[in-house]
């Protein structure tokens, strides 16, 4: 288990009533929309054990519209999120599931984008606002959002990682973390977590690696 | 670089420095901040924590879903007109910890310390231990500084979150990170104030988390007022020299069995406790409209 920092024991300041439920929701949202990109007309969330149970009385599903709408946990806009959704002519759907041996606060956030594209994202608030993305697409990753991350997906061959990393540190920036997971149909994800964000042209550089199929790259928050 | 309590104290010890000193270092070590911008940072949150313990007891601060309201701002006119059985402080702070669980619950802005369902009892015990001591506001942050130091100790080892470890560890590690910042903001030592938040936990240990209908509500809000007054005993009575027989890292590390041990109907999910009575079923279909 990571070392917390002073201000994640106090803190986050937010809007109430939950921490795990509200403020973590939040932040879960925001991360799994940056994973998803815009232009998705459609986000059913597939919630597991307490978040299944208590969703509506702590407004986990207002602050999970929040977050994939791009709002942070102490944005006062939270509470009318699920309206402002509909506006936005995005259909959102909760479904109370059992995702089997996951953290109690989990949700699967399933998004379907205007190209026909579907982005699943799982992840678990695993309290006081911290959260913990778990998957991607069905890959299993880790990553708290903590630091700025990138997720790359490409296929797999020699060289990917040199090049990727190359391109990070011709822009001076050390990597912080870096995990690589590679699924049966070659495809790789890896997770890079990093001490300082990447310019858009680095990362328009590393889009433009051969064999890359997706980048998403996420902001602390 | 501290990863328990034991290793706390012979931080303070041997640098002969008090707890928050030694959490301003490390925070700023591992941040790379200066110690200055920390705690200016730890100016605002106390600033978010005073104006959420103030709310309440001027106007009633009612929950969205109306189940809660206005009782802070009971206890504090009770505090003003009669007389009372346990005194100015310990109403006090009940009154200011009803203040910050309501606007919590009003969907209004507090800090979550550790989370949002015990986010009124560390605002509540050191403003009132601060008024009492005749502290000032730097005295307070201080009083953070020391309160987070426990509560990082706590999230590393254990939990601070009620699905996962039921209500003694979200209030309860609350009001043991509150209990430690006041023994040194009264001048207590490292070691007393990790007296304070060992009995602290162990006065609570085995409470469950049963939020009727699954609001963090009732009885969320009348634990933070029991939680705060749990605090201010618990850091008498380490100041009085009394002391733990356990020492606070191993009652961490109880706190963590028992709650593993809670069954889930007893960890948040309003399944179990307070929740299941009649009454708790009865107005969770009322306020769902199942």
């Amino acid at each position: 288990m990571k070392f917390y920092g002073v201000f994640d024991v106090l803190g986050p300041v937010m809007i109430g009533p939950s921490s795990s439920h509200t403020a973590g929701a939040a932040r879960l949202g925001k991360i799994a929309g940056k994973i998803a990109g815009c232009g998705f007309k459609r986000v059913d969330f597939l919630l597991h054990g307490s978040f299944a149970e208590t969703y509506k009385g702590h407004g986990t599903d207002r602050a999970l519209v929040a977050g994939v709408l791009g709002m942070e946990p102490y944005d006062e806009r939270l509470r009318s999120s699920l309206e402002i959704a509909k506006n936005l002519n995005i259909e959102i759907n909760f479904i109370p599931t059992d995702l089997g041996d996951e953290h109690p606060n989990t949700v699967k956030i399933i998004f379907y984008k205007e190209d026909n594209k579907k982005i699943t994202v799982m992840g678990s608030s695993i309290g006081g606002g911290n959260i913990l993305i778990t998957e991607v697409d069905g890959e299993k990753v880790e990553f708290t959002g903590e630091y700025p991350t990138i997720i790359a997906k490409y296929m797999d061959r020699k060289g990917m990682i040199a090049e990727i990393s190359g391109k990070i540190l011709d822009e001076g920036i050390n990597i912080a973390n870096m995990k690589v997971t590679r699924n049966q149909n070659r495809i790789v994800t890896a997770i890079i977590e990093l001490d300082v964000q990447v310019t858009e042209e680095t990362l328009e550089e590393i889009k433009q690696i051969k064999d890359m199929i997706t980048v998403a790259s996420i902001n602390p928050i | 670089m501290y990863s328990n309590g034991e290793e706390l104290i012979a931080l303070a010890n041997t640098q002969n420095k008090k707890i928050y000193e030694i959490v301003i270092d490390y925070e700023a070590d591992r941040t790379g901040k200066t110690k200055e911008e920390i705690v200016g940072n730890m100016r605002s949150v106390l600033n978010v924590m005073i104006d959420s313990a103030e709310k309440g007891l001027n106007e009633e601060v009612n929950s969205i879903s109306g189940l809660i309201g206005g009782n802070a701002k009971k206890v504090q006119d009770y505090l003003n007109e009669n007389s009372n059985l346990s005194g100015y402080v310990i109403n006090k702070a009940m009154a200011r910890a009803l203040s910050v669980s309501e606007v919590n619950a009003s969907m209004g802005r507090i800090v979550a310390a550790p989370t949002a369902g015990s986010s009124g009892i560390l605002p509540s015990v050191v403003i009132t231990a601060a008024e009492v001591l005749n502290k000032d506001k730097d005295d307070m942050v201080n009083a953070l500084f020391t309160a987070s130091g426990i509560g990082q100790i706590i999230s590393k080892n254990a939990t601070v979150s009620g699905a996962e470890g039921g209500c003694q560890a979200e209030c309860g590690s609350a009001a043991a990170m509150a209990a430690a910042a006041v023994v040194e903001m009264a001048g207590g030592t490292p070691e007393q104030a990790l007296h304070a938040a060992a009995i602290c936990i162990q006065n609570i240990l085995g409470l469950v988390c049963d939020p009727v209908a699954g609001l963090v509500e009732a009885p969320c809000y009348l634990r933070n007022s029991s939680g705060a007054v749990n605090a201010l005993t618990s850091a008498d009575l380490a100041l009085a020299g009394v002391r733990s027989i356990i020492p606070f890292d191993e009652v961490v590390d109880a706190m963590y069995r028992v709650g593993k041990a809670l069954p889930f109907e007893l960890r948040e999910t309003a399944l179990g406790g307070i929740a299941a009575t009649p009454t708790g079923i009865k107005l969770k279909n009322k306020i769902f409209g199942e």
